[in-house]
């Protein structure tokens, strides 16, 4: 991860500000860089790490995936669900014109 | 009036269930408490009316003798706690009107013993920061040393200002690599960070899923044990939640450490760390050996990579979970004509530029062509810090270690990202092997500054730490009041 | 194109040669469960918008999924129905993508370790052949919810109520070389999922649907750039737009152009594909094991436990009905479609002729439930009934030309044929007495006939016999009146 390839540019800022729907001001787009490529150079520690034989851990807990049974336990909220919402009609949440 | 902020958590349920003072008498005294502290912006939001009805009804119930573990006790909720009816805003902007429909498993175990609710306590935006400097409505400040403007630490800045003002008598908090622990440390508080899986992470705004954990924020050992036993309890509706009973806590205060075997990692005292912390992390070893405990050289190789992996693991986690802030069910909505516009202005405008760097980083690291570069080895290394603490319990009981590199800073002195990370160091590491994690005051450095030290234990040995950290309490006899507290 | 080519199935005759399809099905099946995959809201059909909402379902902060135990069960009966490898691990991930339906911001799935692994199925083909399909995998996911852009000229309205319904999505290798065959796969899929129960198969409601990856090449050659057609919900429409993709692809790369990878759509007014406009941004679905779930575990033990509970599947069935009732495999294969049909044809060929069972169902009864457009389950013919039908044509009581009218008659009035046949008295005559009398009547009427027959017409002898079954009023049995109007016009 140290190589070139993983040195961020403006450019891959711009893709992966798209990939996060995230609107970065122009003028911050060259400090962002830099921050993301400080952090990122910080990780690259990893590299010195042999970590051929080791399983990745995704959770700590020790326990089996607990199973719920399959009952109708929840919904009939319309009000609740909608509540917050910035804008909703007729039992709906509406968003801008979607083109399919 | 002042007199009743003098009680600590528990010595005040005793005196409330032996009618010394009614929850309403002690109730309003917070509330002139914040009212005095107001300056330290500790609070978001303060819910008197709420709190006034949950202390009548405490009142009704020690009159009673029906009263609860926490019966009329008031206490402050991090913001990163969904309070039912109550605004929840995780100090984001994107987040500025939202109201929950719900209320947090946690937060609801604590009413249901009868806490009283002030309201809510400003942290870190999404609890991202360790100065609370990222908060959208501005940062906390320490009551230590009030006139300097210090950092309460972050990402539980409030309930850590709060508690050590005294203008709560507990508060909750969330820790993902700290939270909990780092603030406490800055405000000469206690701060228990309980196991992953121990209090359910249902109703918390997530911030990284495998590593949150709601935990106390309180004054002493005792009360932390006191909250914790409330917080704590297997949820259905999590199903990371660890479905084993929790010893009542409050039995094991004084269980003392004879015996016990306390690991001293040797990673853990490296350069950086100022000297007055040095100082009282040896004066807290010979006060555990003083008790009878042994002391035990241990190696936990991998720590320096804690960091390393935190910062892949918690921001690719982040980016995920903050996903859902998109302004089409609740949250701030800036209008556009399209919905990708939409999206992009409403968090481009909502999120801070912490909050920000942290979805751009896990959005990267979990991208395609660097997933396995970044993701899996952080999880690969993940697995070898866990291992380092699985080895060196198998030779100790507890680990003993600063909380903090350094004591509190200033607020406002602009750090870039990466040094801000590093007050981090000593408290990422059980974080990522979801042990539990204790950090309590034992003195002041020499500015004045509140020195916190941490005991780590393994899973699930929260009674167990409870006790250790109760010997250690007493040994330092840490009675110091933050000048900035309520009078 | 040279249109005297007899062409394969699947295979495309164009300008530069014969170009054959490749194709490989993802089946997006909801399983039938009341509750949704990972949260407590009806999974049911057709409610008021946004009602079937739970807190987790609209991605509330802090809301969590807890997995349904039944959408488990139902995946791993599905794999071995498909004879498939169950993974005792497997491992539920996050596909993070934006879109107004999709609340998370992520779709929960599973990527690299899914429920269950390799398998294959065999189809049945129109031409009575057999071939195999390979199953490459079959993953547990979430539904997401549905966007109407027709109710206001510049909003979109977002009901979630599909948002967490549960899906398995069953991934076929590229074995697939026709429209036909993949219409044959679909079919063969339903079945099997109808037969263990896991879904409904209800594919007007979007309970089973399909996205088709499409590609074509020369016979021989590797596989082609694919497009993906998104969304297909009819047998009917996978085959045409399967037909029409395939046929867009030739005339591309028979002009020298390339196939760009891409999603498209199919337009059932025009019968064509078209692409996708939203979906042109590049995807990166950032998958990662989903940190508020942990592995799904289980034992060999509880797999056996399931595996208990399968019924018998189409394809051992089909083997059994074979020899059992000596029907041909083909009438069969059509039987054991739909779990209804064979339950009714056992019970209706129950000491009966099996053969003559079948041929009465399939053609008949099929035929005219399809003209009333009603479902065999509310047949107004029972099983019982259509068995007795048929042991009253075997034993000689009524001929096959009366038994139609009698079918006739039970379709309306849902009376047993031994009812009608003795309310209208329709049973054969088949007493020789009893058919003299009317042979003689009928020679007796007709002289001039009879001497024309005698002169060497022979042709009458067909005359003779519908005239004394128009006497019988059909009821004569109609070997018998052959064999006595020879005898008597020797």
């Amino acid at each position: 991860m140290s190589n070139k390839e993983s040195i961020v540019d403006i450019p891959t800022v711009n893709k992966i500000a798209r990939l996060s729907r995230l609107n970065i001001p122009e003028a911050s787009k060259q400090n962002l860089t830099n921050d993301l490529n400080n952090i990122l150079g910080f990780v690259a520690q990893l590299d010195e790490v042999n970590t051929s034989d080791v399983k990745p851990l995704a959770s700590v807990t020790g326990h089996k995936l607990p199973l719920r049974s399959d009952k109708v336990t929840d919904g009939n909220i319309e009000d609740l669900v909608l509540k917050n919402a910035p804008e909703s009609s007729s039992g709906f949440f509406v968003v801008p014109k979607v083109i399919e | 009036m002042s007199d009743l902020l003098k009680f600590d958590l528990l010595s005040a349920s005793i005196a409330l269930k032996n009618k010394e003072f009614s929850s309403l008498e002690l109730t309003n005294a917070y509330f002139e408490a914040i009212e005095q502290t107001s300056a330290l912006g500790a609070y978001l939001e303060i819910v008197k009316d709420r709190s006034m009805d949950m202390a009548k009804a405490s009142d009704k119930n020690i009159k009673n003798g029906t009263a609860r573990p926490l019966e009329g006790l008031p206490i402050g909720v991090k913001d990163m706690f969904c309070t039912k009816d109550v605004k929840t805003t995780a100090s984001s902007k994107i987040l500025e009107n939202f109201c929950p429909t719900y209320e947090s498993t946690v937060t609801q175990n604590l009413w249901d013993d009868g806490a009283v609710m002030l309201g809510k306590l400003s942290c870190d935006e999404f609890a991202m920061g360790s100065s609370n400097e990222t908060a959208a409505k501005g940062n906390v400040v320490n009551p230590w040393l009030k006139n300097s403007k210090m950092s309460p630490g972050g990402s539980s800045g409030g309930s850590a200002s709060a508690v050590a003002a005294r203008s709560a008598l507990a508060a909750t908090g969330t820790d993902t690599g700290g939270s909990i622990r780092q603030p406490a440390a800055f405000c000469g508080i206690t701060g228990f960070k309980p196991t992953y899986g121990r209090c359910s992470r249902w109703g918390i705004v997530a911030f990284s899923s495998s590593l949150d954990q709601a935990g106390p924020l309180t004054r002493t050992v005792s009360d932390a044990a006191l909250m914790l036993n409330s917080m704590a309890s297997y949820d259905k509706k999590d199903s990371t939640s660890a479905n084993l009973e929790m010893p009542d806590l409050m039995n094991y205060l004084d269980k003392g450490i004879r015996g016990k075997k306390i690991g001293i990692p040797k990673e853990y005292t490296q350069d950086g760390i100022s000297e007055d912390i040095v100082l009282f992390y040896e004066k807290s070893i010979n006060w555990l050996k003083d008790s009878g405990a042994e002391i035990v050289p241990v190696s936990l190789p991998h720590t320096k990579y804690a960091l390393p992996v935190y910062y892949i693991i918690a921001p690719a986690e982040a980016s995920s979970n903050l996903a859902r802030y998109d302004g089409v069910r609740y949250g701030k909505r800036n209008e556009a004509a399209s919905l990708d516009e939409m999206y992009e202005i409403t968090r481009g405008n909502g999120f801070g530029e912490e909050v920000k760097r942290r979805i751009m980083i896990g959005t990267y690291v979990l991208s395609s062509g660097y997933y396995d570069a970044y993701y899996l080895k952080a999880q690969k290394v993940r697995r070898l810090i866990k291992e380092d603490f699985d080895n060196v319990f198998e030779e100790v009981d507890y680990i003993l270690t600063p909380s903090t590199p350094t004591t509190s800073f200033e607020l406002g002195k602009k750090q870039d990202p990466l040094t801000m990370y590093l007050n981090d160091i000593f408290t990422v590491p059980a974080s990522l092997a979801g042990l539990p994690g204790i950090s309590l005051p034992v003195g002041l450095d020499k500015s004045g500054l509140p020195i916190g030290i941490q005991l780590i234990a393994n899973s699930f040995d929260e009674p167990g730490l409870i006790s250790t950290a109760r010997v250690l309490e007493r040994s330092a006899e840490f009675n110091f009041i933050a000048d900035g507290a309520a009078k | 194109m040279n249109e005297s080519i007899n062409l394969k199935p699947g295979q495309i005759n164009g300008e530069k040669g014969i170009w054959e399809m490749v194709i490989g099905l993802e089946i997006h099946a909801q399983i039938s469960s009341k509750s949704k995959l990972f949260s407590g809201a009806s999974a049911s059909f057709g409610a008021e918008a946004n009602s079937n909402v739970s807190l987790v379902d609209a991605a509330m902060p802090g809301m969590l999924p807890v997995i349904n135990e039944f959408c488990v069960e139902q995946a791993v009966k599905t794999g071995l129905a498909l004879n498939a490898k169950i993974n005792n691990v497997s491992i539920f991930d996050r596909k993070n993508y934006f879109y107004a339906d999709l609340p998370q911001g992520y779709q929960i799935s599973q990527f690299t370790k899914p429920i269950v692994g390799e398998g294959e199925i065999i189809i049945d083909l129109d031409d009575g052949l057999q071939t195999t399909v390979g199953i490459e995998r079959l993953h547990l996911e979430q539904d997401a919810g549905k966007s109407l852009h027709d109710q206001h000229p510049s909003k979109s309205y977002i009901d979630l109520n599909r948002t967490g319904v549960a899906l398995m999505e069953i991934v076929s290798k590229p074995d697939i070389r026709s429209p036909q065959e993949a219409g044959a796969y679909v079919k063969k899929i339903r079945s099997i999922l109808r037969y263990v129960g896991a879904c409904d198969g209800n594919m007007e409601e979007g309970s089973l649907r399909a996205d088709c990856n499409v590609s074509v090449r020369k016979s021989g050659e590797e596989f082609g750039t694919r497009c993906e057609i998104k969304n297909l919900n009819s047998v009917r429409f996978i085959i045409q737009a399967i037909q029409s993709e395939a046929e867009r692809q030739v005339e591309i790369l028979e002009e020298g152009g390339k196939i760009n990878q891409e999603t498209r759509l199919f337009d059932t007014s025009t019968g064509e594909t078209r692409s996708m406009r939203s979906k042109e941004d590049a995807h990166d679905y950032r998958y990662f094991p989903d940190p508020d779930l942990l592995p799904l575990e289980f034992s060999d033990s509880w797999v056996q436990k399931i595996r208990e509970t399968l019924p018998e599947l189409p394809d051992s069935l089909k083997k059994r009905l074979v020899t059992d009732f000596g029907i041909t495999p083909y009438d069969a294969s059509i039987l054991v479609e739909e779990k209804d049909y064979v339950d009714f044809y056992q019970k209706a060929a129950n000491g009966k002729d099996g053969k003559l069972t079948a041929n009465w169902m399939i053609t008949e009864l099929f035929g005219a439930l399809k003209k009333e457009n009603i479902s065999l389950s509310n047949s107004p013919i029972s099983p019982e009934n259509l068995g007795q039908l048929i042991a009253l044509i075997s034993d000689g009581t009524i001929s096959g030309k009366i038994a139609k009218d009698v079918f006739a008659e039970m379709m309306i009035s849902k009376k047993s044929p031994s009812d009608i046949v003795k309310e209208k008295g329709l049973e054969q005559v088949s007493d020789d007495t009893e058919i003299l009398k009317l042979i003689d009547k009928v020679i007796s009427e007709n002289e001039d006939k009879i001497k024309d027959y005698l002169g060497g017409k022979d042709k009458l002898f067909g005359f003779f016999v519908g005239q004394v079954m128009k006497l019988s009023q059909g009821k004569a049995n109609p070997g018998i009146v052959n064999k006595l109007l020879k005898e008597k016009l020797k």
